[in-house]
C-alpha cells in the first residue's frame, strides 16, 4: 500500500548494509587506506547527524544552522559519562552505548529547552536563531574545565581552578578540549547507529506524528483546521533531530583520544546543511551518500595543498549543477525507462 | 418545525473590524441538527470571514459564537477543531505533497493515540490504530469516489477531486458542523449535480449540520434548507430559498437597480 515510502526505507537500509559489508571486506583484506580506515567513525557520525537534521530542515522545513552545536553537546556529555565510567572500572562496548544514550538525551533535552523560544520564530529569524545557539554552545564549552577525581567530578569555568587529589584525571581543559579520551567507538558500532537512526527517522516519518510534521510544512492553516498543533509537532522534530544530533557527536567524540570545542563550530553546521541540501531534502539515501562523499572528498584532495578547498568548492558547484539539471534528469529517466522496457522484453523471450 | 430541532450553531451579533474597516457586522444566525444552510452574497460581502471568524482564523470583534451551546470565545483553532467544527478552504489547501490516503489520515489525527514512542519502536498498538486508521480513511475515500486514487500525490489529483478530497479530510475529523467553502467552485454541471448528492448523503449518513458558501445558485437553492444572505458584511435577508429568490432586496444585490 506505501510502495513508495516503504521503497525509500529499503533502499537506503541497502545501501547502508552494502557499504558496511564491501568497507568490512576491504579493512580485512587489507586494500582500504589508513586515512580512510581512520575516517569510517565520522563519517558514520556525521550521517546520523545530517539524518536528524534533515528530519528538520527537509520534513519540518525549518532552517537550522545549529546542528554541530548539538553535536558539540553530545560529545562533551560523552567525555565527561566515559570519564566517571572509566573511574569506576567500566569499559568497552557498556561505555559507548551508555555514552550514546546520554549525549542523546541531553542533546534533546537542550533541544526541547531552546525550542520553546525558538519555534515561536520562523524563516529567517529562527536560523538566526539556531546558528548563535551552536555559538553560545561552542564559547561555553571552550570555557569549561571539568576534571575527576576520587571525590567525584569537579567543573570550573573561565579560569583552570580544579586541584585535583592524587589519581585525579581532567576530562576537559577548556580551549585545549578534551583529553585522554577512552576511544571506544568502532566502525561497527557507527553503523548500527546509522541503521537505527535510519529505522527511527522512516517510522517516525511513516506514524501519525510524521504526518502531522509533513501537515504543518505543507499547509500551516490547513493542519491547524483538522486539529494539529503546529508548534508542538515543530518541536518534535526539532527535539527528536537535536537527540540524533547528540547521539552523533556521542560516537564522534569516543573516537578520538582529544578534541576541542571549536571542532563543533558554525562551519560544521553549515557543512552539515550542505550534506542535507545536496542529497535531498527529505531524501535519506542521499542524505547518506552525500554525507559521505563530502566528508571523504576534503581528505582526498590533500595532495592539492592550498587549493585544497578551492577545489573542493568546485567540486561541490558542480555536483550541484549536474544534480539539478534538467536534462540529465530527463536522460537518466529515459535510460531507466529503456532499460526497464529490456529487462521485460528479456523476461518475455526467456519465457 | 425548526423551533424543535437543537441549534448546533449559534451566532449572535457577530462583527470584526479589521483597522477601521467594519467586515462583518450584526450577523445572527442559527444552524440546527442536520440542517444545510446557505451563506450566499456577492463577492466581498465577507462570508469567507464568518468562515475564518468560527474557525478563530480572526478573533470576533463582537458578538457570540455557540457550538452546541457551548462558546468558543476562549478557543483556538486547534480546539475548535477538536469541539466539532471542521471546514473546508476557497483555495483549496491540501497536504499537496503527501498522498491522497495521507491527507485522510492526517485528519484522523486526534482520533490517533499512540505515542511516539510506540510508532518508533512499532509497538502492537501503532499497529492496530495505524489499520483502523487506513479502513476509516478507505471508507472516507470511497464516499467521495477516491478509493481508487489512495496512493496517487493529492497534489496531482484534478481540481474536483482535490475539493472532493479536501470535504473528506475535513470529515475525518468528526465535526458536528461541516464548513464549505465554494465547494462547487471549478466543477462542471455535471460534477456538480454529483457534489449535491454527495452533501445530502454526507448529512444523513453522519448526522452532522452543514454551513456552506456557494456561488453555484443551482446548488445553493437545490440543497439548502435556509439560507442567509450576506451584502458589505450585513445581513441582508434570511429564509428558505424561495423567500430569497423573492425577495427583491436579494436581486437588487446581485443584480443592481
Amino acid at each position: 500500500m506505501f510502495s513508495p515510502k516503504r521503497r525509500g526505507r529499503t533502499v537506503s537500509l541497502l545501501i547502508v548494509i552494502l557499504a558496511y559489508v564491501i568497507l568490512q571486506a576491504m579493512i580485512m583484506s587489507g586494500n582500504l587506506s589508513r586515512l580512510l580506515i581512520s575516517l569510517l567513525v565520522p563519517v558514520c557520525a556525521y550521517i546520523v547527524a545530517a539524518l536528524g537534521l534533515n528530519l528538520n530542515v527537509g520534513f519540518s522545513g525549518e532552517l537550522n544552522l545549529g546542528q554541530a552545536g548539538f553535536m558539540s553537546i553530545g560529545a562533551f556529555t560523552s567525555v565527561i559519562l566515559a570519564g566517571i565510567l572509566n573511574a569506576n572500572g567500566i569499559t568497552g562496548i557498556p561505555v559507548l552505548i551508555l555514552c550514546i544514550l546520554a549525549g542523546a538525551a541531553m542533546a534533546a533535552a537542550v533541544g526541547w529547552l531552546i525550542s520553546v523560544p525558538v519555534l515561536k520564530l520562523q524563516g529567517d529569524y529562527l536560523a538566526i536563531v539556531t546558528l548563535a545557539f551552536g555559538q553560545i554552545i561552542m564559547s561555553l564549552i571552550n570555557n569549561l574545565y571539568c576534571g575527576i577525581d576520587s571525590k567525584g567530578l569537579h567543573f570550573a569555568f573561565v579560569t583552570n581552578t580544579i586541584e585535583l587529589a592524587e589519581g585525579g584525571k581532567m576530562l576537559i581543559s577548556g580551549p585545549m578540549g578534551a583529553t585522554g579520551v577512552s576511544t571506544v567507538s568502532t566502525f561497527t558500532a557507527g553503523f548500527i547507529l546509522v541503521v537505527l537512526t535510519l529505522l527511527i527517522v522512516y517510522n517516525l516519518i511513516d506514524s501519525r506524528s510524521g504526518r502531522a510534521i509533513t501537515a504543518a510544512r505543507d499547509n500551516r492553516i490547513a493542519a491547524e483546521s483538522i486539529g494539529i498543533s503546529i508548534s508542538r509537532t515543530k518541536t518534535l522534530a526539532f527535539v527528536i533531530s537535536s537527540c540524533l544530533g547528540g547521539a552523533a557527536g556521542a560516537l564522534y567524540a569516543l573516537n578520538y583520544s582529544s578534541f576541542v570545542a571549536t571542532k563543533f563550530d558554525f562551519n560544521s553546521s553549515i557543512l552539515l546543511l550542505v550534506y542535507v541540501v545536496l542529497g535531498g531534502l527529505g531524501n535519506m539515501s542521499g542524505t547518506i551518500i552525500s554525507t559521505a562523499v563530502l566528508v571523504v572528498l576534503p581528505e582526498m584532495l590533500r595532495f592539492l595543498q592550498n587549493y585544497r578547498m578551492l577545489i573542493y568548492a568546485v567540486v561541490l558547484i558542480v555536483i550541484m549543477l549536474v544534480s539539478n539539471n534538467e536534462f540529465l534528469k530527463t536522460k537518466a529517466e529515459q535510460l531507466k525507462k529503456k532499460l526497464s522496457a529490456n529487462r521485460k522484453k528479456g523476461a518475455a523471450e526467456n519465457v | 418545525m425548526s423551533e424543535t430541532r437543537t441549534p448546533v450553531l449559534k451566532i449572535t451579533d457577530l462583527g470584526i473590524d479589521f483597522g477601521g474597516l467594519t467586515a462583518v457586522n450584526d450577523l445572527s444566525l442559527c444552524v440546527y441538527d442536520k440542517e444545510i444552510y446557505g451563506l450566499i452574497g456577492p463577492n466581498g460581502a465577507g462570508k469567507t470571514t464568518v468562515f475564518n471568524m468560527l474557525t478563530k482564523v480572526y478573533q470576533p470583534s463582537r458578538g457570540t459564537i455557540e457550538l452546541c451551546g457551548q462558546s468558543t470565545e476562549k478557543m483556538n483553532t486547534i480546539e475548535v477543531n477538536k469541539a466539532g467544527i471542521a471546514r473546508t478552504f476557497q483555495n483549496i489547501r491540501l497536504f499537496m505533497n503527501m498522498s491522497v490516503l495521507d491527507n485522510v489520515k492526517t485528519g484522523l489525527h486526534n482520533d490517533i493515540s499512540y505515542s511516539v514512542f510506540e510508532s518508533i519502536f512499532r509497538l502492537p498498538r501503532f499497529g492496530k490504530q495505524e489499520k483502523d486508521a487506513d479502513a476509516k480513511a478507505m471508507e472516507l475515500l470511497k464516499i467521495f469516489g477516491l478509493e481508487e486514487k489512495a496512493d496517487l500525490i493529492a497534489g496531482n489529483l484534478p481540481y474536483g477531486e482535490q475539493r472532493r478530497l479536501e470535504i473528506a479530510r475535513a470529515l475525518a475529523t468528526s465535526p458536528k458542523l461541516l464548513l464549505l467553502d465554494e465547494p462547487a467552485a471549478g466543477m462542471n454541471p455535471q460534477e456538480t449535480e454529483d457534489l449535491m448528492k454527495t452533501i445530502r448523503f454526507v448529512r444523513d449518513h453522519f448526522g452532522i449540520a452543514i454551513l456552506l458558501i456557494e456561488h453555484d445558485m443551482k446548488l445553493v437553492m437545490g440543497i439548502c434548507e435556509r439560507i442567509t444572505v450576506l451584502n458589505f458584511g450585513m445581513m441582508l435577508a434570511e429564509g428558505t430559498p424561495d423567500e430569497i429568490v423573492n425577495n427583491p432586496e436579494v436581486v437588487k444585490a446581485y443584480l443592481g437597480e
